[in-house]
This record gives C-alpha cells, sequence and structure tokens, in this order.
C-alpha cells in the first residue's frame, strides 16, 4: 500500500501560490468530471438497473481518484473499499435477486412528476451551483501542513482523538443495521419442522407401511419392473409394481406368475436346465396380449437374470407409492 | 316530601281579601299535595309497569281519583271549620326555580275556589273514571287511557291549585297534553290524530299569551305569585295600559284553553275522543281552565276595564256562535260540544262582567260540569248501545230502549235549559240577571250582553230540545246501520248508568242545595264581595222573559223534530245552518286568515333557510369538500411526488435565502 | 483550475441524483441515486477540507461513509423484503400512505 502513495507525487493536493491546483490535476479533473457527469446521466436514465449500478460504480472510483489527486488518500482508499467493494457488490447481489435482465420503462405514470421531477433538479442544480459558484472564501490553504506526516496518520489522529467517540457510535450503528437487516429478511417458519420422526409417524397415522415395501417380482417368476411380487401364500401384492405402471395399465397380471410357480414348485421348471425357455413359450400363449407389456425389458439382459427374485432390484421405495 | 309538606309558610297570605286579620297557619294545607301526588303516581304506575298492570290498572285509576275526592273532602271540612277570613292558605312547597331576580316557591293555595274546582274535578272526575270501565271495557289499551286520566286529574288538580303563574303554567300544559293523548286516544285513525294535533296547536296560542301574560307580570311586579300580583294590581300604581295588556293576553290564554273565539275551532273536532274524555276534560273541567284563569287574575281584570270589557265581548260572542252551531249540528257530540262552547261563553260573560258575576261564573261551572258531563255521559251511553252511531238523525225514538239513560239525559236537559228546579236554573238565571245590571253606569252594557244572554237562552231551549228529541223521542230511524246490519239498542251496564244516575242528581238537586247553602258566599274569600245591584229591569220581569225563551225554543223544537218526521239524510237548510254546520266557516277563515299565510310564511322561510343560510352552510362544506378534493391530488401516496414536494421547496427556499441575502 | 470546479462538479452530481430519486421507479436505482448523492456530498466535504487545510472534513466524509454503508445495509434489506412480498421493486407500488 504504502508503494502506491509512494508512486504519487510526493505532496499531492498540493497547490501553487494562487491557490490553483497543479496542471495534472487538473488535467486530471478535466478529463474524470465529464465523464463522471455522464455516467451520473446514465444512471438517471439507463433502462436496466445493472447499466445504473455500473455507471455508479464508474463515479465511485473516479471520486476515489479525485480524493487521492485532493490529497485525502486515505478516503480515497476507503471509498475504494467501502463504496465500490461492499456497497456497490451489495447493489449487483441484490439486483440479481430481484431479477438481472429486468428492464424498466421509463414511461412516467404520475402525472406532471416527469416535468416536476426534471424542473426540481435543474433548479437545485443551479442554486446549488450557484451558492458554491459565488461563495467567497480565503485563498485555498492546501493540505501540506495538515497531512503531516502522512494524511492517513493525521486523520488517525483526528479519528481515534477527537472523534474517538463518534467512532465508537458508529460502530454500534453498523452492528445495529447489521442485525436490522437479519431481522428484515428473516423468514419466520409457519408450520412446525418436518423431520424423519415426523416422516415416519405420520405415514404409519395414514396405514402405510412401517418398512419397504417387496421389490417388484419377489417370488414371481420374472423380476422385471411390472411383475408384482408374490405373498409366502402365493398371492400377488400388487402395491410392488411402481405406481407409475400401474397408472398406465402397463401392470403384468401376476396370476399367470402365480400359476407358473406352482408348476415351478411341482418340479416342471427344470427342463431347459437353468436356461430361459419358458418364457418364449409364454409369449406365445393365451396370455399374448398382457406379453406385449412384458416386453419393456431389453431381450438381452433377459436370459442372465436370476430365476427368482432373492436379489430383485430394489427399486426406490417412494416410487412404490 | 316531608320536608317540603311542613313548610307551611303563614308569611304570604294574599291581600286581596279586606277581611283577612291575620296570617293564620293551618295544618290541613299540608294534605293538598296528595290531591296532585295520588293521581300523578298513579299515573306513573300504569305507564311504567306496562302490561303487569293491564289486569287491575283501571281500578287503580278509579282508587287514585277516588282518593283524590276523599283528600278534597277533607279539605273542605277543614276550611268550612274556620271563619270566612281565614279560609285562604298557601301551602310552600320549597323554592323551584332560583336565577337571579327570578326566584319562584313551588306552593299551593288552598281557598274555596281552588277547592271547588278539586272537588268539581275529583268527583266528576271519579264518576267518569268509574264509566271509563265498563265503557273502555273491550279496549286493548284500557290501562294507558285510565294513565292519562289520571295523569289528567293530577294535572288538573295543579292547575287549579298552584299559587303562582309558573306553577298553575305546568298544570295548564299538563292537561293540555292530557288532552292531546286522549283526543288522539285512538291516533290509528288519521283524523283523529288531525284533531288532537288541532286541539294541540290551537291551545299553544292560547299558550303564547300566558307566556306573554307571564312576561308582563313578572316585568311589572316582579314576582308572579298569585299574591304578590293580587296586591300589585290592587294598589294601583300601575299603568292603565300594562294592565290592560295583561288582561288581554291573559284572555288570549283563556279563549285557547276554553275554546272561546276565535280559538273555539279545537273543540268541534277534539270529540274524536273517547267520550268519557269528551265528558270529563271537554266539557266538564279542563275547558273551564280559562275561566278559573280570568276569574283568579280577577284583580288584574277589576283594574284593567278595558280588557273585562273584551272579556265580556268574547263571551258574548262566543255564547252565540256555539248556540247558533249547536242549532245545526246532527253529530250528537259535537252538538253537545256546541253547546259547551255556547255555556263556557255564558261564564266568560259573567267573569267579563266584573266581581258581581265570578261567583256566578263559578257556579254555572259548577252546575254545568254536573249536568254536562252527565249528557256526554248519556250520549256516550247512546253510542254504546248504537253501535257507535253519533248521527242524531240515525237515533229516534230511543227513550224506549234505554230508560235510565233517557231520565238522567232528560235530567240535564232540563238543567241546561234552566227550567225553575233544576240547577241551570239558579246559575244561568243568575248570569243573565247579573247581565242586566249596568257596569259602571252605562247602561247600553247592561242591555247588549242582557239580551245577547236572554237570546241565548232561548236557542239553547232549541238545540237542546231538538238534541233531546232527536235522539230519545219520535220514529225510530235506526232500522238498518251504516253497513246495513240490524240495530238492537240496549241499556248499558250498571258501572255506566250509576255514575250517569249521580250526575242527574246532581243535575237535578245541585243549584237547589248551592245557592241554599250559601256556595256565593262561600266563594267570596277567593272571588271578593260584591255588592248588590239593581239590573235595569225588574229581576221577576227578566226570569220570566228567560223562561219565555226557553219555552219558545223547546215549542219550536217540539213542532220541528218530535211531532214532524225528521229525514234521515239533512235537507239542505238556509244559509245560515249550511254555514252553522261547518262552524260558521270558522276553519275555512282559520284556513285563509292564518293557516295559509302562515304556511306560506313558514315555507318562504324554508326557502331562505335552505338557500342562504343551508346554503351558507352546505356552500362552506363544499368549498372544504373541493379545496380537500384539490388537495388530496397532491396525497397521492407516491412516495416520488413526496421528495418532488420536498426537492421543489428545498430548492424555492434555498432561493429564498439566496434573494433575501442579495 | 481553481478548487470551486470541484464544488461545481459536485453540486452537478447531487442534482443528478436528486433527479434520479425523483424520475426513477426502480427502488433499486432511486437507492442508488441517493447514494450518488452522498457521495457528491463527500466530494464537497473533501475539497471544502482542502480549502481550509483542515482534515476535518475527511473525518466527516468518512463518517458519512460508515452510515451510509450501514442505511444500505438496512435498505436493501428493505427492498428485499418488499420484493419478496410483492414481488416488484417499484416504489410505486408501495402507495399505501394513501390511506
Amino acid at each position: 500500500m504504502s508503494t502506491l502513495f509512494t508512486a504519487l507525487p510526493a505532496a499531492a493536493g498540493a497547490l501553487t501560490d494562487a491557490g490553483q491546483t497543479s496542471t495534472a490535476e487538473a488535467v486530471l479533473f478535466w478529463t474524470l468530471g465529464p465523464l463522471m457527469v455522464l455516467a451520473a446521466l446514465g444512471l438517471l436514465l439507463a433502462r436496466k438497473a445493472v447499466h445504473a449500478a455500473l455507471a455508479v460504480i464508474f463515479i465511485m472510483i473516479s471520486l476515489a481518484f479525485m480524493y487521492v489527486a485532493q490529497g485525502a488518500e486515505f478516503l480515497g482508499v476507503v471509498q475504494v473499499v467501502v463504496y465500490t467493494g461492499a456497497v456497490m457488490m451489495l447493489f449487483l447481489f441484490v439486483l440479481m435477486l430481484v431479477g438481472v435482465d429486468r428492464s424498466d420503462s421509463l414511461v412516467e405514470t404520475i402525472r406532471g412528476q416527469r416535468w416536476v421531477g426534471v424542473l426540481a433538479g435543474l433548479g437545485l442544480g443551479v442554486v446549488l451551483a450557484g451558492v458554491v459558484g459565488r461563495a467567497t472564501y480565503g485563498p485555498p490553504v492546501g493540505l501540506v501542513d495538515a497531512n503531516a506526516p502522512s494524511n492517513p496518520e493525521a486523520v488517525a489522529y483526528l479519528i481515534f482523538g477527537r472523534h474517538v467517540l463518534a467512532m465508537e457510535v458508529v460502530g454500534a450503528l453498523l452492528v445495529t443495521a447489521a442485525l436490522g437487516a437479519l431481522v428484515l429478511t428473516h423468514r419466520g417458519r409457519l408450520t412446525a419442522k418436518v423431520g424423519q420422526r415426523e416422516r415416519a409417524e405420520r405415514r404409519l397415522r395414514d396405514g402405510g407401511h412401517p418398512v419397504s415395501l417387496p421389490a417388484p417380482g419377489v417370488y414371481a417368476r420374472h423380476n422385471a419392473m411390472d411383475v408384482p411380487a408374490l405373498l409366502p401364500d402365493g398371492s400377488p401384492l400388487d402395491s410392488s409394481v411402481p405406481r407409475v405402471l400401474r397408472v398406465r395399465g402397463q401392470e403384468a397380471d401376476a396370476r399367470e406368475y402365480a400359476a407358473r410357480i406352482d408348476r415351478v414348485l411341482a418340479g416342471g421348471w427344470a427342463v431347459g436346465a437353468g436356461t430361459f425357455t419358458s418364457d418364449d413359450e409364454y409369449r406365445g400363449g393365451p396370455g399374448g396380449a398382457v406379453a406385449g407389456g412384458v416386453v419393456m425389458r431389453d431381450p438381452a439382459a433377459g436370459p442372465d437374470a436370476p430365476v427368482d427374485g432373492t436379489d430383485a432390484p430394489t427399486h426406490d421405495e417412494e416410487d412404490g407409492r | 316530601m316531608h320536608t317540603l309538606i311542613s313548610l307551611t309558610s303563614p308569611a304570604v297570605l294574599p291581600t286581596v281579601v279586606e277581611d283577612v286579620t291575620a296570617p293564620v297557619s293551618w295544618a290541613g294545607g299540608q294534605y293538598a299535595v296528595w290531591l296532585v301526588a295520588l293521581p300523578l303516581l298513579s299515573a306513573a304506575v300504569l305507564l311504567l309497569l306496562g302490561r303487569r298492570a293491564d289486569r287491575w290498572g283501571h281500578w287503580l285509576g278509579v282508587l287514585a281519583s277516588a282518593g283524590s275526592f276523599v283528600v278534597g273532602l277533607g279539605l273542605l271540612l277543614g276550611l268550612l271549620g274556620l271563619p270566612a277570613g281565614q279560609r285562604v292558605h298557601d301551602v310552600h312547597l320549597g323554592t323551584w326555580l332560583d336565577a337571579g331576580a327570578l326566584s319562584i316557591d313551588a306552593g299551593l293555595r288552598v281557598d274555596p275556589l281552588s277547592l271547588t274546582f278539586v272537588l268539581l274535578v275529583t268527583f266528576v272526575g271519579t264518576l267518569i273514571h268509574v264509566y271509563s270501565v265498563a265503557y273502555m271495557e273491550h279496549d286493548a289499551a284500557r290501562r294507558r287511557f285510565f294513565a292519562y286520566l289520571n295523569l289528567f286529574v293530577a294535572a288538573m288538580l295543579l292547575l287549579v291549585l298552584a299559587d303562582s303563574y309558573v306553577l298553575l303554567f305546568v298544570g295548564w300544559e299538563g292537561v293540555g297534553l292530557a288532552s292531546y293523548l286522549l283526543i288522539g286516544f285512538w291516533n290509528h285513525r288519521t283524523p283523529y290524530a288531525v284533531a288532537a294535533k288541532k286541539a294541540f296547536v290551537a291551545n299553544r296560542v292560547g299558550d303564547v299569551g300566558l307566556l306573554v301574560a307571564m312576561g308582563l307580570l313578572f316585568a311589572t311586579f316582579g314576582s308572579l305569585d298569585f299574591a304578590t300580583v293580587e296586591a300589585g294590581a290592587a294598589s294601583g300604581t300601575v299603568s292603565q295600559g300594562t294592565m290592560t295588556a295583561i288582561g288581554l293576553a291573559l284572555l288570549l290564554a283563556a279563549c285557547g284553553k276554553s275554546a272561546q273565539f276565535p280559538l273555539q275551532s279545537w273543540l268541534g273536532d277534539a270529540m274524536a275522543g273517547p267520550t268519557p274524555v269528551s265528558a270529563l276534560i271537554h266539557a266538564a273541567t279542563m275547558v273551564t281552565a280559562g275561566v278559573y284563569l280570568i276569574i283568579r287574575s280577577g284583580a288584574v281584570f277589576t283594574a284593567a276595564p278595558t280588557a273585562q270589557l273584551v272579556v265580556a265581548i268574547v263571551g258574548a260572542v262566543t255564547l252565540l256562535f256555539g248556540a247558533v252551531v249547536g242549532c245545526a249540528k246532527d253529530d250528537i257530540k259535537k252538538a253537545l260540544a256546541a253547546s259547551t262552547m255556547s255555556q263556557i261563553g255564558y261564564m266568560v260573560l259573567a267573569a267579563g262582567l266584573g266581581p258581581i258575576g265570578y261567583a256566578f261564573a263559578i257556579f254555572h261551572l259548577v252546575t254545568h260540569g254536573f249536568f254536562k258531563a252527565g249528557m256526554f255521559l248519556g250520549a256516550g251511553s247512546v253510542m254504546h248501545g248504537m253501535d257507535d252511531q253519533v248521527d242524531m238523525r240515525r237515533f229516534g225514538g230511543l227513550g224506549r230502549y234505554m230508560k235510565i239513560t233517557y231520565f238522567t239525559f232528560m235530567a240535564g236537559w232540563l238543567a241546561i235549559l234552566g227550567v225553575p228546579p233544576f240547577a241551570g236554573f239558579f246559575s244561568k238565571d243568575k248570569i243573565i240577571e247579573a247581565a242586566f245590571v249596568p257596569v259602571d253606569g252605562q247602561p247600553w252594557r247592561a242591555w247588549v250582553f242582557g239580551c245577547v244572554a236572554l237570546v241565548g237562552a232561548g236557542l239553547t231551549a232549541f238545540y237542546m230540545s231538538r238534541l233531546f228529541f232527536m235522539t230519545f223521542e219520535g220514529q225510530k230511524r235506526w232500522s238498518t246501520t251504516k253497513d246495513g246490519a240490524e240495530q238492537h239498542p240496549h241499556e248499558s251496564p250498571a258501572l255506566m248508568t250509576w255514575p250517569m244516575i249521580v250526575l242527574a242528581a246532581g243535575s237535578v238537586g245541585l243549584g237547589l242545595v248551592l245557592s241554599r247553602v250559601g256556595f256565593v258566599e262561600w266563594l267570596e274569600p277567593s272571588v271578593g264581595h260584591a255588592e248588590h245591584e239593581e239590573p235595569v229591569l225588574a229581576i221577576p220581569l227578566i226570569i220570566g222573559l228567560t223562561l219565555l225563551a226557553v219555552v219558545l225554543g223547546l215549542v219550536l223544537a217540539w213542532r220541528r223534530y218530535a211531532v214532524t218526521t225528521v229525514p234521515v239524510t239533512p235537507p239542505l237548510g238556509t244559509a245560515l245552518t249550511r254555514a252553522a254546520r261547518v262552524d260558521l266557516h270558522q276553519d275555512a277563515v282559520n284556513d285563509a286568515l292564518l293557516v295559509a299565510p302562515g304556511q306560506y310564511l313558514t315555507r318562504s322561510l324554508v326557502y331562505g333557510d335552505k338557500a342562504v343560510v343551508d346554503g351558507a352552510v352546505t356552500g362552506l362544506g363544499r368549498a372544504t369538500v373541493g379545496v380537500g378534493d384539490l388537495v388530496r391530488r397532491v396525497q397521492n401516496g407516491y412516495a416520488r411526488s413526496y421528495a418532488a414536494v420536498m426537492v421543489v421547496g428545498v430548492v424555492v427556499l434555498a432561493f429564498v435565502v439566496l434573494a433575501a441575502r442579495g | 483550475m481553481s478548487l470551486t470546479h470541484y464544488l461545481v462538479l459536485a453540486a452537478i452530481l447531487f442534482a443528478i441524483g436528486a433527479t434520479t430519486v425523483l424520475l426513477r421507479r426502480n427502488a433499486i436505482i432511486v437507492f442508488m441515486g441517493v447514494e450518488l448523492m452522498l457521495n457528491s456530498t463527500n466530494l464537497l466535504l473533501v475539497t471544502f477540507s482542502r480549502i481550509h487545510g483542515n482534515l476535518s472534513g475527511q473525518v466527516l466524509a468518512f463518517f458519512v461513509m460508515v452510515v451510509a454503508a450501514a442505511e444500505v445495509v438496512v435498505g436493501l434489506a428493505i427492498i428485499v423484503t418488499i420484493f419478496r412480498t410483492r414481488r416488484s421493486a417499484s416504489v410505486d407500488d408501495v402507495n399505501l400512505l394513501k390511506s
């Protein structure tokens, strides 16, 4: 940081004997001043809030330059850090929150407001400029003496010396403002928090299963998603099939598979010595219409699938509801 | 109550009675409060208890009225026990109003005059209460009726017992209110409600007179109690003009209350009320309040001969007016009302004759109260038997069906005619005699008033006989009613006939009894003593002429209404008859002279009020609203607008500051 | 170049910032107008500090920055809250001041 200061002219803000600024400073002013006014007009006229924010950022950085040029190095840095670094970033965050690509209509809705506003602004500018332009004060003193040994040090003496109480109060104000922002943006919880325990209790209260449902195809001839699991007594459990399939009517008829079970239990299954031939048989059987729904399975995967569903793929229990 | 009663003030005895030697404290006066309190309490109970009192309320009303009568009787005995000079007592009840120079004590005056009224009101009132028990039996609002009747009795007693004009005014307004309530008792019928309103308004006109009189009295004498006024009027220090003004204002009040010309038009319509009301209020008692007021203010009129003359003229005019109207009315109650008007005209005439007539006015008032109330109750009995038919042309021959009503009515009829042994003879003939007495040596007044009274007697005989014959004699004309059903005239129940019998007994014998026991002398402490003066004609001659007029009227009526057949529909008649049927166009005259201009005035006032006053007020309001509307535009709720205002304000302020600094 | 130029520049920026507040409806842009006004004031303070040879102006500008930072935090939180409830960041939609 100190290198920055040393890079600047030794006595920033030094004045000539006639109270005029140095030529370099004049160049800086005439460069930045019109640009700042243009940027300010940009703020006034921009349709998009982001553009306006960029214009303001430009003005603030320019102001930081001017502060430094006027011998207020500390303020220049603070300007960059606080305004451009914090405040304007905050603005941009809020802009993003509100909708960054929203462009405002410039059509005036309050009757007469535009003319009143323009006239009042012009009048304000004229009056203020007239006042400061006509104000008389002695020859400018300059900050060379006041800034000794350096501007931040001198300012620090003032802030932590004469204005220490104000410093403390302002600190309290900042904390209060932060708390206020927290309170303002806080959203109170309208309903009680729902956790795992509450979910489980609600499920039992509604008459659901305490544990997960069996996966489709358990104990059935097939373990495809559309085949209901079979209960120990051989009756199919419809709710084991995913709800989507049931709604679409793509659920397989469990009785067919239940009938096969009997045959399997009777020992009639080992015809192909582990190969899966009965599937094709069935497809040509009387239940052909139903079989259309079974084709969902990738035929290539079929022969490799396990015969009984002891390790059937577990689908998400929520899907079964 | 106890402290009020015990504050008997002996210090303010009136000085009008010359022979009062010393103030006398008399404990009996305390009880006078109960005269007013009993019916008032009963009225309050009946009104406040509502339907809970429906079963026994009417008997409470009768009891309250009878209780007042008993108290009055006790007071009478007490007064009779005192020497004549000590019979005027003011009972102090306490300070009522105390405002600066105006300090009014509430007090009652118990003297022969007020006690006479008390006994008349309570006795006749009690009889009519009893009568009403039966008469109103089928009316759902009988309890309310009795509450009003009791209210009336209380107000009337307060009126006659008050010892100052202010308290009298309270009673005066109270009877006005009761009269209004009772005339409009069946106010679901619009004409009855209108009649009640008419009576109320006409009475208000008279009340203005009483208020003006009170104002003048207070300005003149600084007090409104009778004692001070009487003393001040007798002192002769007050100018004639003031006394005349007071007297005329009092006369206006009396005209309003007593239905004297020109404020008499309400009385006929007041017959809309139930018949007992007509008997009690609009025949026997309330309408005589004006006579009472004039006689109570006798000192004022004595000091104002002009006003007194006007009183006599008003009485004479009303006397003839009522008699003429009475000759043409076919409605039995309205005919009786006209007769009442005429008879009160007699009383006012007597009251206008000065102290010589006061006692006779009261005498006639009492006897009239009996026989007129009796006849009204008889009329009510007839209506009761004839399904509320009031048209006499639809009566006829009823005497055969209602024997008791027939004979009691006949007693009243003969009494009002002034046939010798009956009550009216002793009172009315005295008034006629007094009318023939020249006042202040002016014979023309004696002749005019005497002849009017004489003609009035003849007319009275004619129209009362007409009423009697049309109702009870001749052919029966009631074969069909208005709606065609057969009618069965029948006698009324005992509760109705007994009061009629009692009143008929009074009609027969009261005059004789009262003149024998010295009624006139009894009244002297109140109304003053009058020296006997000779009329312009010999007294036997006056009596003879009066009887002649009465017989003439009677015979004429007999020939026209008993012998010949009375047409059921009224014939066209002469112009006078037609005019008399509509009260000699009194309503039309009132309409043209008072109502129409009054309405025009009020309409223009209303217009002016709307245009100017309301215009100013609403204009102010509209201007405010307009300005508010304009300013409201600024308050559009947009923060940017407010910010703009602020910035403009800053610019203007800065500009002003800069400009000020040059 | 006279130091007055800095002052005039500050006045112009301030006026433009005020006009932005009056004319723009997007609450965020309005807020940026406010920030611009604050910054122009800071420029004014710094320049006057230089004119008078006194660092108090700079200290004041420093405090203005800190307070502005606090204000931005709260202000943006309010804007976010309003946007969350009304799905709009237009200051004209928040016209409940009108009864």
